[in-house]
This record gives structure tokens, C-alpha cells and sequence, in this order.
């Protein structure tokens, strides 16, 4: 085989040291009713080449973002990607190397998870950060036992207005726990969670109230008014948020978020169909000790030279085991070295540039769109690159349409539960010439 | 440079007003900020990111990487983590626009390939495990594990035998079993070894109950060594209402040989960034999907894939737990396994078990002579030393790891499995020549001698390293997790 380098001589020599004639003698411990007899019923051999051919023809069944000029977003952008990202997380230094459990052989990783974790630090505005998590999903559920556990309460605040995935990977976690959720419902007409309604919410049971911010339908959330209610009854200010927004707005850590989690796909990451990306996870200092997930820390080494270690491990599965923070050991950490690499190469000028012309071209894209009769804005408070737009049409036909054009249209809504609704998603990626192409295609389909 | 000198933060190259990366010169009308976004939602301060040229950043991490050990720089016997080559083209493969650059929410006739994709691995990971129906959706070893507790524990509610809340696993377990079993509210019951270093079935017929929900196995488990009476176990916690979870942390050592779905296992998870050869990256992403039994599919984490005629597409199952996290898992990652499994094929999977075995089996008798080992029996794919005969000489296993570095070898995964005092676990994976395995023999046999003759070179190790032994402890006191402007001054 390809990958397997042992000669029939030196198979037969190592056997040999061993006192053994055959291969199947190496496995003599396995009962015999254990044994699979026959050939596992999966294809190949496959040469490289018949790999590759294979690989294309799955690929070109798929229509992609390089031939399709997209709108889509609700969770996964299309942003530009700087070329060098590839390059560097390519080294095989970085790709093939474990977990850094040895951190004399593995300062490389160490010292750039060091860095990530400053970097979502100075994006959040929070003390500390862990390696990366999952995703953004499982970062937020996470996020929720973390306030579960530090409060001693079992029962969390979730907006309506939270990504649908997002609640149901939340549900998922805290169900098993026995962790209830109550919902903060939508205003009709800001789109935003509504504040008015909060008075008759179990505050002073709640763990924590989540707020995403853009929330799932590109909407501003006022978080100052949640912020006051839940520290005021001890629990915990949690903010899911997007870290491209994070160039523009205020940080988490200035509103008073103790736990801030998001997705960090549109740092960089390939789009991948969903994966891999990664989350992050970020606290206070006064939390770092309940925070799931590895963490790299600064030190020295035995001559006195900066060095650095993964750090806090007694609240880890290895150590701790049923007691640990979260059964959590592999994370994300070439997603999240793609995402340092993207924010050092982008810069703080450049990142802030990204987050602009989101804003800029959505913006532009949201006027113009709502310039087509019989399209009009649901909702009145302010957004960021993704915004919703309602139409009494049938979206999901329209995209259709919208394919043999070109375009990869915005995601309709009726999915969930909002059958007039489209969520277009504008990133520094598409150009005018492809925005004002898309509006007068979709007025002439609706039209 | 060398490699020993101190490689600045990326912070610390920063210089005002430089730029790398540029956007295209913005094109659309533009509106004033505060119209968009009221004043008071907008930061004062933009995030203190570094302000580097390209360069800069490309010769940083050129920089940081050539002090990183990885599969491609060395041998790497990490034992349980099963570091074998990771093949080029698999990065090739991943990186077709047709699978990097699609949406998880395009309509699905757009995305016949990539379900297609889905749908054929899960079927061959089916296939292996001896098992009928997957989900991709984990994206590491420890999310599986708990995706199949979920599972296993929606199962019994689902029979309104929602009592059952005390899961079964062995003093050997990975400390994921445990931390995963709480993460699902389960009482995690310990079941003791025995003296070949299986399950103590003696024991474990007392521990079951009617409380009892499973039992989580790894087979081979952590001391590398096939639990014999495995068919007996199984029979034990099926007839105890139980269900039988499979850690395939060490499936490398059984494909094609055993499938877990025949001995009784209902539950399996595989590391796909072990066993299937998709790189670590440094601490991930991997892939932890689940395979389970005809009977527990109807509650398998979804959306999975169903094939209708020659239409491929996403449905949730009948009594799913639910989503474990947002769109189908790690597919980039995921994929690497589905062309790892397509080269190599039945027979070649099956040689790269028997490989690995080889491989543990051959340095394992070559080292028994100087280490201690306290299971002496043929191993599977990894073997446990022990090194605590060289107490005597002030030297600890952890020293020895050190000294390993110096010789340009990873370390072996040490003080685990806990019921081995001073544990060495050792595993070579198949991709190895025994050229290296014979020098890595070679040098372990050196360490041992050094240990008696020089146990300073082993306390004081590493020597030749970017940096010297690092202070662990004083990580932890006074934990410092990010960088700050203030202190840069201090180096």
C-alpha cells in the first residue's frame, strides 16, 4: 500500500523477532468470535489519480461561491480570504502536530494560540480567552453550563431572536443537564428582543441571558437594558457575537458581558459547507477558572526565556475527569491559527476596513432592494451586513430563478416560521456592479 | 536565525500606520457611519491588533512553525493519539472550490456532491464499525463521545426507562468517558481491571443493575491490549438493560479484524483524525462521528444524509437529540477520511491494522528488556512501559519524555493510563519504516543507560530545544493568557 512502508522481508524479520510466523499470529488475543472474517464492504484501492478524478466529479455536482455570486450568510460568509492563511496553516510543522503537550517541541502552536487568544481579547474587550472551541453553536451552549455552574442555577434567558441552530444546539446541551430555557420573545417591530417585555421573565432564577449581537436576523440588540436586569439578579450577561462586527462596535466587554462566545468562520475560514471553523469562547478573570477548553499560558523556561505552556489544566477531563469544566480536548486550533493569521495580515486598520464596507454595501444593497415594489423592511432597528427583507413571493422559487442567473440568493425564512422573509447577507467581497446586478434581476423575477 | 533565539509576539513586530493585506478600494455610495449604527453601539478604540507587513506575518509564523514538532518533522509515538502520515493530497482534494467554497445553506440540488460525499462515508464508517447508520455531525473524539451518550440515553427515555443513569467505565478510560458521562448527568460507576489488564468481569457482574444505561469500552484499550472476554462483557450489559459504547480512540488497531457492531457494541464513535489520517492541526479540527445500531439510528444527532432514488438530501432522524452543533460537522475534515478510506480499500485497511500491530509489537519486545512492562502479553497497536524502576535514580518518566526531544523524537504519551505507575505509552502507527523504528529503539535503550550513568542529563533535559524545560507550575499560580502593551517591556 501506498502509505505503508515495511518490506515482505522486513515484515517477515520483524515477525521473526517475535517468535511469530504469520501476521494473523499477532492478533492470537482476539477470540475467535470476534474475528471479522471476509473484506469490509467499502470501495478502492484507489490510486492517486482515480482519487483526484473522484474528488472533481463530486466537486463539480456542486455549485460553489467561485461561480455563483452569494448572498447567503445566516452563519457562514463569504468574505475574502488572503492567500498567504493557506500557505502558512499548510506547514506541516503546524498541520501534522498534535494537541502541545510538550511545550519545549512546540512553542510554535503555544505561542500562537498565545497570541490568538489576545486577539479575541482585544476583539471582546474581555480578560481572557481559551484555544477555540467547536464552533459558535457549541461555544454558546457551553457558554450556558459555564453560567449554570458558576451561579448555581439551572435555568438560562434566551432570546427569539437567537440563530435557530444555535437554540437548538443549546437546547440539545441543556436538556441533558436539565437546564431550563425561557425565551425573551421578538418585538414586531424593531426586530430586536423585546424590552418591554422583560418584567414578567424569572430574573432571579435565570444563570444568564444570552443576546447575539447582529442577531440572527442582522438586527442591532439594545444590550444595555438586558445587561442591568440580569446583574442586577446575579446572574450572568452571556453575548454571542459576530466577530466581524466587532471592528465597528462597541466590545462586549465595555457593555458587561461576562462570557462572550461566537463563531469565528468569517476570520478567514473557508466556507466548507458549515466546517471546520472554529468558536471562541472569551470571560473575565474572575471566571478563567470555569472556562471550558484548553488554554495556553505565559511562562518561562528553566534558563528564565519567555515560553509558554498550555495552562489551567486541573479543570480539564485528564486531570479532573467527571469533575472537569467540559469533556472538551480537541478544539479548532488550525481554524483558530488561520484566524490569527488573518486579523496579524488584515491588521487594525484593515479589520476595521472589512467591517466598513460590510456595512457600506449591505447598506447600499438594502436600499436598493427596497427600492423593488412590493419588497419592504420588517424590521426598524439598525443592521450590520445581513439584514431581512419581506416579500409576498415564494423565495424559495426565486432563488431558483436567481441560480440560472448566477446568483445565490439570500436564505428564505420560511424554514423558520417566517414565510415572507429573505435574510441577505452582504460581505466586502461583492462588488456594486454585482450588487446593482442582483437587484435588477430580482425586480425583472418578481416583477 | 537559530532556532534557540526568543521569537517575538507578533504584538511586538507591530509598527503604527504599516498595512498588510488590502481590500479593493470601496465601490458603493457611501453613507455616514453615525446614520447607520447609532453613536452610542460604536467603539472608540478599534481592537489593538498588530499592524505588519505580509512579510512580516509570513516570516513570524515561517518562524514559529520551525519550533513546532509535527508527524512531518519526526516520529511522533504519541500513544492514543495515533500520529500516522497525514497525505498530501488530501489537502489538495479539500481545497476544490466545488467542496471549500459551498454554502451550508445553498438549495440542495446545488450541493449533490458534497451530500453524495456525506452519504458514501457514513455508509463506509457503517461498514467498519459493523454497524447501520452514522452521524457526522461531531467534530472531535469527545463530542462523539458525548453525541452517543445522548444517543444512548434518549434510547432509554424513549422505553420509559429513564432511570437508567449510571454508565460503566473501566479505571483505564480516557478521562473524556468520565467528563463526558457528566456532561449528560450520568453517575459514572468504575469498573476496577483485572490482572491481564481487561475488564474484571468478576467485578463488573456486580456493578450492573437495573440502573445500569451502558458501559463505555475502548477495545484495544488504553494499555494497548485486546479485552479478551469482550463477547462475555457485552452479554453482561445487554442482559443488565445496558448498552455497549465503543471509544474508537483505538481503531487503528482493529480494521477489518474486528468490527465493534459484532461483538456487541451498539454505539461506536471513530477519531477520524486518528484512525482515518486527517492531520491534528495542532489541537484540531478532527472529526468524532458516531455509527450505531438499526435500533438507536431513529435518535442519531442530525441532520444526516437519506438517499431518494438517485437524490441525495438532508432529513432529520425520527427522534433525533438534536443538533450538537450548527450545519453537518467538520466536512472539510471529514472528507480527508472518506479519501483515506477510498486509497487504501478493504484489504489495505485491513493491512494497515495489522501494520500498526507489527509495528507496536516489534518495538515493544526490543524494549522490554530495559523498561518495565507490567502487561506482558502481545499488544495491539500500542503498549504501556513503566517507568518507575528509574526512581531509583532520581530520573521520572518525565524526564525521559524530555530527553526524547533531544534526540528529535516526540515523546510518548506519559502518565496515562493512571493504573500504570510512571506510564509510557507508546504508539508507532503503520507509516513508520523500520529503519525508525530501530533508531528510536536505539535511542529509548540510550535514555535508560543515561538514566543510570548521567541522571542529570535526564533531569535537566531537554538541551537542544527552542527552549529549555518550561515552568509549567508557574503558568498556573499567576496565570498571564494574553499579551498587553505594559508588560512588553519586561523581556
Amino acid at each position: 500500500m501506498r502509505y505503508l512502508p515495511l518490506t515482505k522481508d522486513e515484515q517477515q524479520e520483524m515477525l521473526a523477532s517475535l517468535g511469530l510466523e504469520k501476521i494473523e499470529d499477532l492478533f492470537q488475543d482476539i477470540p475467535a468470535e470476534a474475528m471479522f472474517q471476509g473484506d469490509l464492504d467499502v470501495p478502492g484501492p484507489l490510486s492517486e489519480a482515480e482519487l483526484v478524478r473522484h474528488f472533481r466529479e463530486l466537486a463539480g455536482k456542486n455549485k460553489d461561491a467561485t461561480q455563483l455570486v452569494s448572498f447567503l450568510g445566516a452563519g457562514a460568509y463569504d468574505h475574502l480570504i488572503p492567500s498567504i492563511i493557506k500557505h502558512i496553516v499548510g506547514r506541516g510543522e503546524f498541520l501534522t502536530a498534535y494537541t502541545p503537550y510538550q511545550p519545549e517541541i512546540t512553542q510554535g502552536v503555544l505561542q500562537s494560540i498565545f497570541e490568538y487568544q489576545t486577539m479575541i481579547c482585544e476583539l471582546t474587550g474581555m480578560e481572557a480567552s481559551n484555544a477555540s472551541m467547536y464552533d459558535g453553536a457549541s461555544a454558546l451552549a457551553e457558554a450556558c453550563l459555564m453560567a449554570c455552574a458558576a451561579t448555581k442555577r439551572e435555568l438560562v434567558i434566551l432570546p427569539a431572536t437567537l440563530h435557530p441552530e444555535w437554540q437548538a444546539v443549546v437546547r440539545t446541551y441543556l436538556e441533558n443537564q436539565d437546564v431550563s430555557i425561557v425565551f425573551m420573545p421578538q418585538h414586531a417591530e424593531t426586530g430586536t428582543v423585546d424590552l418591554d417585555r422583560l418584567a414578567d421573565l424569572p430574573w432571579a432564577e435565570a444563570a444568564c441571558v444570552v443576546v447575539q449581537q447582529p442577531n440572527f436576523f442582522g438586527l442591532l440588540e439594545d444590550v444595555a437594558a438586558l445587561k442591568a436586569r440580569i446583574h442586577e439578579a446575579k446572574g450572568l450577561l452571556v453575548m454571542a457575537v459576530d466577530p466581524i462586527s466587532l471592528s465597528l462596535l462597541k466590545s462586549p466587554g465595555e457593555l458587561g458581558a461576562d462570557i462572550v462566545v461566537g463563531d469565528g468562520q468569517s476570520l478567514g475560514q473557508a466556507m466548507g459547507y458549515g466546517g471546520p471553523a472554529f468558536g471562541f469562547f472569551a470571560t473575565t478573570d474572575k471566571l478563567i477558572r470555569r472556562m471550558p477548553g484548553r488554554v495556553v499560558g505565559e511562562t518561562v523556561d528553566a534558563e528564565g526565556k519567555r515560553a509558554f505552556v498550555l495552562t489551567l489544566q486541573t479543570r480539564e477531563q485528564h486531570i479532573r475527569r467527571e469533575k472537569a469544566t467540559s469533556n472538551i480536548c480537541s478544539n479548532q486550533a488550525l481554524n483558530a491559527l488561520a484566524a490569527t493569521i488573518y486579523l496579524s495580515v488584515l491588521g487594525k486598520q484593515g479589520f476595521r476596513d472589512v467591517g466598513y464596507q460590510c456595512l457600506q454595501k449591505a447598506s447600499y444593497m438594502k436600499q436598493r432592494l427596497l427600492e423593488i415594489p412590493g419588497l419592504s423592511s420588517p424590521f426598524s432597528a439598525p443592521t450590520f451586513r445581513e439584514f431581512a427583507v419581506r416579500g409576498q413571493v415564494d423565495w424559495v422559487e426565486i432563488n431558483k430563478r436567481l441560480l440560472d442567473h448566477g446568483f445565490l440568493g439570500g436564505l428564505p425564512l420560511a424554514r423558520f416560521g417566517h414565510p415572507d422573509l429573505v435574510l441577505f447577507s452582504v460581505t466586502e467581497a461583492r462588488t456594486k456592479q454585482e450588487i446593482d446586478d442582483f437587484v435588477s434581476t430580482l425586480r425583472g423575477l418578481i416583477q | 536565525m537559530t532556532l534557540r533565539a526568543d521569537v517575538p509576539l507578533i504584538f511586538e513586530r507591530s509598527t503604527p500606520g504599516r498595512r498588510g493585506y488590502r481590500l479593493p478600494e470601496l465601490d458603493v455610495p457611501e453613507t455616514p457611519l453615525e446614520e447607520l449604527i447609532p453613536q452610542e453601539y460604536l467603539r472608540t478604540e478599534p481592537p489593538a491588533l498588530p499592524e505588519v507587513s505580509e512579510l512580516e506575518v509570513v516570516r513570524h509564523y515561517t518562524q514559529l512553525s520551525r519550533r513546532n514538532h509535527g508527524v512531518d518533522v519526526g516520529f511522533y509515538p504519541l500513544g492514543s493519539c495515533t500520529m500516522k502520515y497525514n497525505p498530501r493530497v488530501h489537502e489538495d482534494l479539500v481545497s476544490l472550490p466545488g467542496l471549500s467554497a459551498i454554502h451550508p445553506y445553498q438549495p440542495e440540488e446545488t450541493v449533490q456532491g458534497a451530500l453524495e460525499l456525506i452519504y458514501n462515508l457514513s455508509e463506509h464508517l457503517a461498514a467498519i464499525a459493523g454497524l447501520a447508520k452514522t452521524s457526522l455531525q461531531p467534530a472531535a473524539g469527545a463530542h462523539g463521545e458525548l453525541s452517543g451518550l445522548m444517543v444512548i440515553k434518549a434510547y432509554h427515555n424513549h422505553r420509559g426507562e429513564g432511570h437508567r443513569t449510571e454508565m460503566l467505565v473501566p479505571d483505564s478510560a480516557h478521562g473524556t468517558n468520565p467528563a463526558s458521562c457528566a456532561m449528560v448527568g450520568y453517575k459514572v460507576v468504575e469498573v476496577p481491571s483485572n490482572e491481564r489488564g481487561g475488564v474484571d468481569v468478576e467485578a463488573l457482574k456486580k456493578l450492573v443493575g437495573p440502573n445500569t444505561a451502558g458501559l463505555m469500552l475502548t477495545n484495544p484499550n488504553t494499555l494497548g491490549l485486546f479485552d479478551e472476554n469482550i463477547c462475555q462483557i457485552a452479554q453482561i450489559v445487554h442482559e443488565a438493560g445496558g448498552l455497549l459504547y465503543y471509544d474508537g480512540a483505538n481503531a487503528n488497531a482493529i480494521m477489518g479484524v474486528v468490527r465493534p457492531g459484532d461483538t456487541g457494541f451498539d454505539v461506536v464513535h471513530f477519531n477520524l483524525h486518528k484512525t482515518f489520517s486527517t492531520p491534528h492541526g495542532g489541537g484540531g479540527p478532527g472529526a468524532g462521528p458516531i455509527v450505531v445500531s438499526e435500533k438507536l439510528a431513529p435518535f442519531l444527532p442530525g441532520p444526516v444524509v437519506q438517499k431518494d432514488g438517485d437524490q441525495f438530501r438532508l432529513v432529520m432522524p425520527e427522534h433525533s437529540v438534536g443538533r450538537v452543533r450548527s450545519f453537518y460537522g467538520n466536512f472539510l475534515v471529514y472528507a480527508k477520511a472518506y479519501a483515506y478510506i477510498l486509497s487504501h480499500g478493504p484489504q489495505g485497511l485491513r493491512e494497515v491494522s495489522a501494520t500498526a500491530v507489527l509495528n507496536a509489537n516489534y518495538v515493544m519486545n526490543k524494549l522490554k528488556d530495559v523498561f518495565e512492562l507490567p502487561y506482558e502479553r502481545i499488544c495491539m497497536h500500542e503498549f504501556v512501559l513503566s517507568g518507575s524502576h528509574l526512581k531509583k535514580y532520581g530520573v521520572r518518566t518525565l524526564d525521559l519524555a524530555k530527553r526524547l526531544s533531544d534526540y528529535g523524537f516526540h515523546a510518548p504519551t506519559v502518565y496515562f493510563p493512571l493504573i500504570v505507575d510512571e506510564a509510557i505509552m507508546i504508539e508507532p502507527t503503520e507509516t513508520e519504516a523500520k529503519s525508525t523504528l530501530d533508531e528510536f529503539i536505539e535511542v529509548m535503550r540510550q535514555i535508560a543507560e543515561e538514566a543510570k550513568e548521567n541522571p542529570e542529563m535526564l533531569t535537566s533535559a531537554p538541551h537542544n530545544t527552542p527552549v529549555k524545560r518550561v515552568d509549567e507550575a508557574r503558568a498556573a499560580r499567576h496565570p498571564v493568557l494574553r499579551w498587553k502593551p505594559e508588560a512588553s517591556g519586561e523581556q
